[in-house]
């Protein structure tokens, strides 16, 4: 637990530093979630029927863009190699990882949120009991993002493969957020989806504890 | 005391051999110098002494660890590894990135800043590794393994880009493990300090064709 965190708190602080996550991230989600109201028009019932949807998509561009640049932090190989030579238990590297991306996503993802009830007229009710959703469909999306991160890094075409190879990945967090948030706001059956975003994160942590050292040594 | 062992090792990257079938010997606190042309396997056989590569036939045994088995994540811990692009988080400075070092393997914290002195950096401990030169940044790696204190120094190309001062310090560093009792392997394509007293490994197309003891 203590490497995890470690792992966990250096991604963070180079966060802190380079400010990728406010001057990047958050105003190009923030960009695209207004983009998105733009497009959809000025009907408000619409644009809160379509509210989840477009959510979990800019959610998906955003997650894509951290997970990139957390995967780019050990891609030289000079870095690699000094972080490698360290031996840090691989388990500990993913869980660690998969923290900092996790803390970094809730951020901009209840920043999303606001946005979305704002700009796309979602009752306040749904948004507010729509958040531990969310937080569910982060930590899945987080833990799958290294795992997928981790795959992209060993090619040169990192940055193209990514979205390839992540988001097919990503399409049961997407779908069972997208459900879960449209049931809060129609009061519809919410347990199915939220037992659907715990299995897919059970799955991915118990793949990413078992496959992440193969990984890093491929 | 012996090292490292090799016996026929063989370690390829798709279909292309790095190394051809090496044998080798490396005795306690002795210190040994690789050299050979560009593409010879020098920093391929430091990186698998250092369990960075995986053989792909053959045996061996560094430190006491299987290198071809999963031990080699234990080795890891074990050796000190100064590459010719060494360099940690770019965006961390250097007393954050060996905190970070020490903090995972359990290493004395409070080495750190006497390391930093030893090596040059007292006065630019607290910047981004990004504003430093490519000299300095290989001074952070130095300092690191005055923290370690490695049982086993491999060193790919110590000398390059680095100024006479990186040079005299190199030198003296390794002067220092040698006095040290530990093992010092370096890679190097122009002649060492005389002081710094090395026995030869020769290398061309992946094989060692000398080696004086």
């Amino acid at each position: 637990m203590r490497l995890v965190l470690l792992v966990a708190q250096k991604d963070l602080l180079i966060e802190r530093r380079s400010r990728v996550l406010l001057w990047q991230v958050a105003p190009f989600g923030l960009m695209t979630l207004v983009l998105c109201g733009l497009a959809v028009g000025p009907n408000a019932s619409t644009q809160a029927k379509l509210a989840p949807g477009l959510f979990y998509i800019v959610m998906t561009l955003v997650a894509l863009l951290v997970i990139n640049r957390t995967s780019q932090l050990e891609s030289s190989r000079g870095t690699a190699t000094s972080v490698q030579i360290l031996g840090i238990d691989p388990g500990a590297v993913f869980l660690g990882k998969g923290l900092a991306m996790f803390i970094q996503l809730s951020i901009v993802g209840t920043a999303l949120l606001a946005g979305t009830t704002v700009l796309l007229h979602v009752p306040l009710h749904a948004a507010i009991l729509t958040l531990p959703v969310l937080l569910l469909a982060t930590a899945t999306l987080s833990l799958a993002g290294v795992l997928y991160g981790r795959i992209a890094a060993s090619s040169a075409n990192a940055g193209t493969l990514l979205p390839a190879l992540a988001l097919p990945a990503f399409a049961p967090v997407l779908i069972a957020g997208e459900r879960a948030f449209s049931s809060l706001i129609t009061s519809g059956p919410l347990a199915r989806w939220v037992w659907l975003l715990g299995v897919a994160l059970g799955a991915y942590a118990c793949v990413g504890l078992l496959l992440y050292g193969a990984l890093e040594e491929s | 005391m012996t090292v490292a062992s090799l016996c026929d090792v063989v370690v390829t990257t798709g279909s292309f051999p790095l190394l051809s079938g090496v044998n080798l010997t490396l005795e306690s606190g002795m210190t040994y110098l690789i050299t050979g042309p560009n593409g010879a396997g020098k920093t391929s056989l430091l990186r698998l002494l250092a369990g960075l590569e995986v053989p792909s036939r053959g045996s061996g045994a560094v430190l006491g660890f299987d290198i071809c088995s999963t031990e080699r994540r234990e080795l890891r811990r074990h050796v000190g590894w100064l590459g010719h692009e060494t360099s940690f988080y770019s965006d961390l400075s250097p007393t954050e990135n060996l905190l970070f070092a020490a903090r995972t393997t359990g290493a004395d914290a409070d080495f750190i800043p006497s390391a930093l002195e030893r090596v040059g950096l007292a006065h630019r401990a607290k910047v981004p590794l990004k504003s430093l030169s490519a000299g300095q940044q290989r001074r952070v790696s130095l300092a690191w393994l005055l923290v370690r204190r490695p049982q086993l120094w491999l060193l790919d190309e110590p000398f390059a880009s680095l100024d006479d001062e990186g040079r005299d310090l190199i030198s003296q560093l390794i002067t220092a493990a040698q006095s040290s009792g530990a093992t010092v392997v370096l890679t190097s394509h122009g002649a060492l300090p005389a002081e710094t007293n090395a026995s030869s490994i020769v290398m061309v197309g992946g094989r060692i064709v000398e080696s004086a003891s």
